[in-house]
Parts: structure tokens; C-alpha cells; sequence
């Protein structure tokens, strides 16, 4: 049988998928290992109990200093920002890539605009936005809130534009005004479009979060995650990594039930 | 009364001519079907009804009145695809013109009022045959499915025109013949003219009252540009068929259906 024909059985598939986390896992366990032989005070690959030790320390235990723990404090400062970044950006992106997908004048008006904005890096901004905004909250909310609303405007108006013709005429015979239509046959079609880009989109605002909290912060896990990186503190560096990539991983999923929940034809629609 | 008056229309893009001199009447309740090959304008020429596009010369009048330039509430269109909405579901889809037309801004109906408007729903939707699918969503019906609801959505609007495009040009030829059916019961039964586009010259003498040709006379490689389609054939259909009453010669092909037919 050709390759290309060769379907694995839902088992395999489990074990396919498990495989290569175990790889990695097993490539860490054995470096590591190989490193403390040589070193018992090696800090670059830390064995699986410094992580458990580190892990308790960071997850369960009061910080002497603060008085709080630090995994939560930092997920909560983190996860406020992000996601105080990402609802400025959707709110945006829904109402500027609606009226760039749907009017033509907007259209002419908007569409340049953005694409010459979206093609700044906003990296290059967050000096400006430093100075402008001070060190606090409301400067790294803008840097996510800039990084990804651009892309988002151009996807939601992408996707808006590519509507059929034939139902915008169809609403138009059925008595429905700009306003209708926008409401009732472009905003429903568009929302499980946005949560997709949302989904594409949580890459990236991380990477903003992270940027500016490791610049200047109190607290948040990319705070965190520099500042230990003076002492070499591997054992917290990774399990922090880690959580970050769970939570991405976990919004990821959510975000897609939502979208499967909330607009089941959507899914139909992707099926036919 | 929903007559329609065309009166030397050219339809140019550029310096291409599409269509060049079209005159017809179109009389209140006339089921006229417009054929000719691919490419000689016979869309367009719907699409100018419609009011998607504008004459580039001449006059489109109905009842009288000249057209509006967009498309309108008094003339209703049934597409070959994309005809309905893939985020509503069946009753959403027919419901959804009484729902613009009545609230103004949220475009939705609540209470008795939306109570009324989904009884009105269901019964076009009885009189389609999609009583059965009523929460089902476009993309769990099939091409025929999705065609009868497209016609129940235009028709909750009591259009003056309904304007088909090749509407049943994807579907085969069984479901084809019981659509047929459905739509001579519907022309019948409701108070509108009905303007088809279609390929299917069997469909055009099946259904219409008149059949209408476009073509291109002059059709030389040099002449494309210069010379746009124009109406070559006005064939009235013999014995006459009429709205609502049944045929003298063949009452049970050409009078209204009868229910259960």
C-alpha cells in the first residue's frame, strides 16, 4: 500500500502524538544526567528534583520577601495584561475591519492606513510608548494591543470582503439597510473568523507580554523569568516555559470549543 | 401590477459592449425566461433588474417608475449558489426579511410580534417542503433543499419581480422536475412577475409564458468589442399560460398545481 494511503488506527495516533514530547523528555533527562555526572553543581540542565523543588517553591510556598506566591501573582499580572491587550485589540478589529470589509469609502479611507501600520515593527514602538505611557500597566497593554491589531483589521476585513457577493445582494432584497447587514449577515459570519485569527494572534501578543515585562516589571511571568536568568536559575526558568506554553496551549483549545459551541455552523460549513 | 419597461437599454463596460438596444415589455404576471449562450449578457441584463448594476443608457421602469440603483424589497432574487445564509437556520433564513423590515435597528423581532412573523415562516416554508428541516442550517441540506429555502426567503418579502439566476442549474434532473413543480405552483399562487435566467431551454418552454433570446448578431473576432448581444428571439408560448388560471388545451402541465401534485 502507498504511503500516502496508510491511515493509523486511533491508538497509533495517541502514540504518534505522545512520541515526540517523550523524545524530548527522555533527551532532557539523559543530558541532564549526563552533565551532573560530570558537575553535581551543574546549573544548565537541572535534574528533574531541582524542578520539583523549584516548582514547590515558586507554586505552593509564600515568598518570605512579599509574602506571596509567586507562580500565581505572576500568571494573574501576566493574564491581565494579555488579556486586557487582546480586548482592545478584538474591539478594534471588529469595528475597523467591518468597515473596511464593507464600505467601499472606508475602504479607500482605511485600508492603506492600516497596511503601512501593520508593517511597523511594534517592538520599535515600545521606547515610544515607554516615554509616552511611563513604565506602568497601560504601556505594555498598548504594545499588545498594537502588536496584534493590524493583522487582526486586515483578516476580519479579508474575511469580510470575501463574503459572497450574492448575499449582500440577498440581505439588500430582504429589506436590510447598511446597518442590518452588518449586524445580522456580516458581524455573525465574521466572529468565528475573529476567534480564529484571535487564536493565531495569542502567539504573538505572549511575545509582546514577555518583552515588556522583561524590560521593566514588578511582577509577570516574563518579569520573573528574567530576573531569575542572573542567578542561572534553570530549575525555574523551564517549569515557568512550561506554564506559559500550557496556558497558550489551554486558551488555544478553549477558544476553539467557544467558536465550535457558539457558532456550530460554522464547523458544518468547514466540513462541506 | 408589477410591469416592467425596457426601453432601448446599452450596457457598456469600458469599450466593450455587453448589451445594445434592449426594448421589451414585460407585462404584469409574465413568467419570462431569457436563454442564449454563455457570455451574450443575459446576467447582466438580470443583474440590471435587479439594480446591482446601472444601464449605461436607456431606461428600466417598473410599474412606471424608474428603477432605484440598488437592489430593493420589491424585487426578490434567487441566485444559483450562496442564495442563502450559512449562519441561519432554516426558519432563521425565511424569517430574517420580516425581521429587517420590521425593527429598523436591531433587525430582530421579539414577543408576539416575532411569535406572528415565525407562524408566517413556517407556512411558506410547509408550502417549500421544508417543514422537516426547520432547524437544520444550510449545510446539512442538499442543493434542492437549499434552493426551496432560498425561494421561501425571497418570497416572505411578496416581491413584485422575483428574478431568477439559472437557480436550478446545479441541481439534477429529478430534483430539477419536482422544483420545476414547485415553482409553476408558486408563480401561480403569488402576485409577481418572474424573470429567469437559465441554459435549460427544456426548463425555459416547461415554465415560461415567453421565451427570450439574447444573442450576438454580429459575433466576428473584430466585431466583440463594438457590437454587444441584443434580444434575436421573442417566442410567446402556445397555448398561452396565465397566471392563476388553469390552461384550456393542457390544464395539468400548464394550470396552477394543485396541492399534493
Amino acid at each position: 500500500m502507498r504511503w500516502i494511503n496508510v491511515r493509523p488506527s486511533s491508538g497509533m495516533r495517541l502514540t504518534l502524538a505522545v512520541a515526540p514530547f517523550l523524545i524530548v523528555l527522555a533527551a532532557y533527562v539523559a543530558g541532564s544526567a549526563a552533565r551532573l555526572a560530570d558537575n553535581a553543581n551543574d546549573k544548565l540542565l537541572p535534574g528533574l528534583s531541582s524542578f520539583v523543588d523549584a516548582i514547590n517553591r515558586m507554586a505552593f510556598v509564600p515568598d518570605g520577601r512579599s509574602g506571596q506566591i509567586l507562580l500565581w501573582a505572576d500568571t494573574a499580572a501576566s493574564l491581565t495584561r494579555l488579556f486586557s491587550g487582546i480586548g482592545i485589540a478584538v474591539a478594534i478589529a471588529l469595528v475597523i475591519g467591518m468597515l473596511i470589509g464593507m464600505l467601499p469609502t472606508m475602504r479607500a479611507l482605511l485600508a492603506p492606513f492600516v497596511a503601512a501600520v501593520s508593517m511597523v515593527p511594534p517592538l520599535a514602538l515600545l521606547p515610544i510608548l515607554f516615554i509616552v505611557m511611563g513604565l506602568g500597566e497601560a504601556s505594555k497593554i498598548a504594545l499588545i494591543a498594537i502588536g496584534v491589531t493590524p493583522i487582526m483589521i486586515r483578516d476580519l476585513a479579508l474575511k469580510a470582503i470575501e463574503l459572497p457577493r450574492e448575499q449582500i445582494i440577498k440581505a439588500e432584497t430582504l429589506g436590510g439597510s447598511s446597518w442590518q447587514i452588518a449586524l445580522r449577515v456580516v458581524l455573525p459570519q465574521i466572529l468565528p473568523r475573529l476567534i480564529d485569527t484571535l487564536r493565531l494572534q495569542i502567539g504573538p501578543a505572549w511575545l509582546f507580554l514577555i518583552a515588556a515585562e522583561a524590560i521593566s516589571s514588578e511582577a509577570g511571568l516574563g518579569y520573573r523569568i528574567f530576573l531569575v536568568r542572573r542567578y542561572l536559575a534553570m530549575d525555574v526558568i523551564f517549569p515557568y516555559v512550561l506554564w506559559i506554553t500550557l496556558l497558550a496551549v489551554g486558551t488555544d483549545y478553549i477558544l476553539n470549543r467557544l467558536r465550535i459551541g457558539i457558532f456550530p455552523w460554522s464547523e458544518l460549513e468547514k466540513n462541506t | 401590477m408589477s410591469a416592467i419597461t425596457i426601453d432601448k437599454v446599452w450596457k457598456e463596460y469600458g469599450d466593450q459592449i455587453v448589451l445594445e438596444d434592449i426594448s421589451i415589455e414585460i407585462e404584469d404576471r409574465a413568467f419570462v425566461a431569457l436563454v442564449g449562450p454563455s457570455g451574450c449578457g443575459k446576467t447582466t441584463f438580470l443583474r440590471m433588474l435587479l439594480g446591482q448594476e446601472q444601464a449605461t443608457r436607456g431606461t428600466i421602469l417598473l410599474d412606471g417608475t424608474p428603477l432605484p440603483p440598488e437592489p430593493g424589497p420589491d424585487r426578490g432574487v434567487v441566485f444559483q449558489r450562496y442564495s442563502v445564509f450559512p449562519h441561519l437556520t432554516v426558519l432563521g433564513n425565511v424569517l430574517i426579511g420580516k425581521e429587517m423590515t420590521a425593527a429598523r435597528y436591531s433587525g430582530r423581532l421579539f414577543g408576539a410580534a416575532r411569535k406572528a412573523a415565525i407562524e408566517e415562516a413556517k407556512a411558506l416554508i410547509a408550502e417549500v417542503g421544508l417543514s422537516h428541516a426547520l432547524d437544520k442550517y444550510p449545510a446539512q441540506l442538499s442543493g434542492g433543499m437549499q434552493q426551496r429555502l432560498a425561494l421561501a426567503q425571497a418570497l416572505i418579502m411578496k416581491p413584485k419581480v422575483l428574478l431568477l439566476d439559472e437557480p436550478f442549474g446545479a441541481l439534477d434532473p429529478g430534483i430539477r422536475a419536482e422544483i420545476h413543480t414547485l415553482m409553476k405552483r408558486l408563480w401561480h399562487e403569488n402576485p409577481m412577475t418572474v424573470v429567469m435566467v437559465t441554459h435549460d431551454m427544456r426548463e425555459a418552454f416547461t415554465l415560461a409564458t415567453r421565451v427570450v433570446a439574447f444573442e450576438r448578431l454580429r459575433d466576428r473576432p473584430e466585431e466583440k468589442l463594438r457590437y454587444g448581444a441584443t434580444i434575436s428571439r421573442d417566442i410567446p408560448i402556445w397555448p398561452p399560460r396565465r397566471a392563476g388560471e388553469p390552461s384550456l388545451i393542457r390544464p395539468d402541465r400548464d394550470g396552477p398545481v394543485q396541492k399534493g401534485q
